[in-house]
């Protein structure tokens, strides 16, 4: 099973106390009523589905309950960093 | 292409079967297609065979990355039905279901459809609710599907257990008796034959790198691992990789791509008489002819492209399977396998034309298109020749993300996802 570590429990837990929450860094628009039928798509539903690194939310469910960021590659499902939500996606190697 | 038929069978027994044509020899790529088509798997061949044989189109090529019928067509669990809430969805997996009837006959190639049932579970007031307006809606459509109590599922299905007091209660079932089973690797194979016969050229281990667009935007050809191919039509049925494919020519699609699993079992005497599905649960179980049982789970919780899944997943379909079926717990599981599924956000395909001047679709099938494979090659095939959408598959546009004319089979739940 894979290890995710909580970057605020500073914890490698497996992944069943854990609970994903899809692609990160998805601001809802400041003024949703100036967006047109295109951008609502693009908000909605066009996702990045990269082969690679991905950013994405996963929540601590059976732990402290909290949301957090990271980068995964999905070819390989290997977890590169987490880190606090709200803060920039960090650099990584890939 | 040789016929196969009991006196061709017969001859070539006293010739030691060295008349048999290859099936579908290695073909180099053309410089020029009228048409080529993006991924071999059931969808693509189908669409190939439907080109050539209906459509009149036979300069085609078929690209693939991998090899024929490797992909999803390869890592399903077969279930064949149509018991879908909506009038588009009805529409389409019906059209799939009656062309999975005579199609063995059609490619004169045994797919092994079997109508052995398809039996939905209800467990709660809501599943009974649920299944009861699928059952009236699959009606008015045409499409066959009958309520049974929780008796006449154990009468339909013997090793199902309707104890009252059972983990997982079975309250009824909705039944599609036209629903079952086909031999997944005959229908890659099958169109495959057919396709080649009518001077299709199947191109496998040669990835699509590029799609090449005109100053108009319109397709010119694709870039490929052998070289540059022209063509003024691309059909894109790549399953998990469509968005990759789809980017090449500048679009973004509203896809992600999820791990499925399925296992099966060591193969025992025929037990099971048809296929049992559990949405509330997210099991599903046939038998197949070869004896193993074929377990298929819900997907894995996040977008990946590693073709396997977390073993919790399939540890939590096993023990639904368990308390449904306590007569399989002591069956040992052989092999497991995950196909990268691209889902939708209304878990409803998409089929059809694209903003790219000849760039066709095919994809966002999500859990169920082993089902539609007839169908979908039909369709794509369709409106790849007419470079319009068949009246079918018209509502499966990609603009219904941006209109919200979404056909949200994700809300009615008629399979767990």
């Amino acid at each position: 099973m894979i290890q995710i570590h909580c970057p605020y429990c500073r914890e490698d837990r497996p992944e069943v106390e854990f609970s994903y929450g899809g692609q990160a860094h998805i601001a809802r628009p400041a003024d949703p009523s100036a967006l047109d039928d295109a951008q609502w798509e693009t908000f909605l539903y066009i996702r990045a589905n990269p082969r690679g690194p991905h950013a994405e939310r996963w929540r601590h469910v059976h732990g402290c309950g909290r949301f957090f960021n990271a980068v995964r590659d999905t070819v390989t499902d290997r977890f590169e960093v987490t880190y606090p939500a709200g803060t920039p996606r960090p650099e990584t190697a890939a | 292409m040789k016929r196969f038929s009991g006196l061709n069978l017969v001859a070539e027994a006293f010739d030691g079967h060295r008349g048999w044509p290859e099936h579908w020899p290695d073909k180099a790529p053309k410089a020029a297609y009228d048409a080529v088509i993006v991924g071999a798997g059931g969808h693509g061949l189908g669409a190939a065979y439907y080109l050539a044989s209906k459509y009149g189109m036979t300069n085609i090529a078929v690209i693939e990355k991998g090899w024929l019928g490797g992909g999803n067509t390869g890592r399903n669990t077969t279930i064949i039905r149509s018991n879908y809430l909506y009038d588009e969805s009805a529409h389409l997996y019906d059209h799939a279901v009656k062309l999975w009837d005579g199609l063995s006959q059609e490619l004169n190639y045994n797919v092994m459809y079997s109508k052995r049932g398809v039996l939905m579970l209800a467990h709660n007031v809501h599943d009974v609710q649920s299944f009861k307006r699928h059952i009236h809606a699959n009606r008015l459509n045409g499409v066959d599907n009958e309520w049974l109590t929780a008796q006449q599922c154990r009468a339909y299905c013997p090793p199902l257990d309707i104890a009252p007091n059972a983990r997982h209660p079975v309250l009824g079932g909705a039944l599609q008796r036209r629903g079952g089973t086909a031999r997944h690797d005959s229908v890659a194979w099958g169109y495959a034959r057919g396709a080649v016969a009518r001077g299709v050229d199947i191109i496998q281990n040669c990835a699509v790198t590029g799609i090449r667009r005109g100053p108009d935007g319109a397709v010119q050809g694709v870039e490929t691992e052998r070289g540059f191919i022209a063509t003024g039509k691309v059909g894109v049925s790549a399953a998990g990789s469509t968005s990759l494919v789809m980017r090449m020519a500048g679009l973004d699609f509203p896809l992600e791509s999820y791990p499925l699993q399925a296992l099966v079992s060591e193969p025992v005497k025929p037990i099971f008489p048809c296929v049992v599905m559990s949405n509330t649960v997210h099991a599903y179980i046939s038998q197949s002819d070869k004896g193993e049982l074929v377990i298929g789970a819900g997907t894995d919780a996040y977008v990946s492209y590693s073709q396997r899944g977390a073993l919790h997943i399939i540890e939590h379909t096993l023990a639904a399977i368990c308390e449904i079926f306590p007569i399989f717990t002591r069956m040992r599981m052989l092999r497991t396998w995950g196909g990268i599924v691209d889902v939708t956000p209304d878990r409803s395909p998409i089929l059809g034309k694209t903003p790219v001047p000849g760039l066709y679709v095919n994809c966002g099938w999500g859990t169920g298109g082993f089902k539609a494979t007839p169908g979908a090659g039909d369709l794509l095939a369709y409106t790849i020749a007419h470079d319009a959408p068949h009246a079918i598959n018209a509502p499966y546009n990609l603009d219904r993300f941006r209109t919200g004319r979404l056909i949200d089979e994700a809300a009615a739940a008629a399979v767990a996802h």
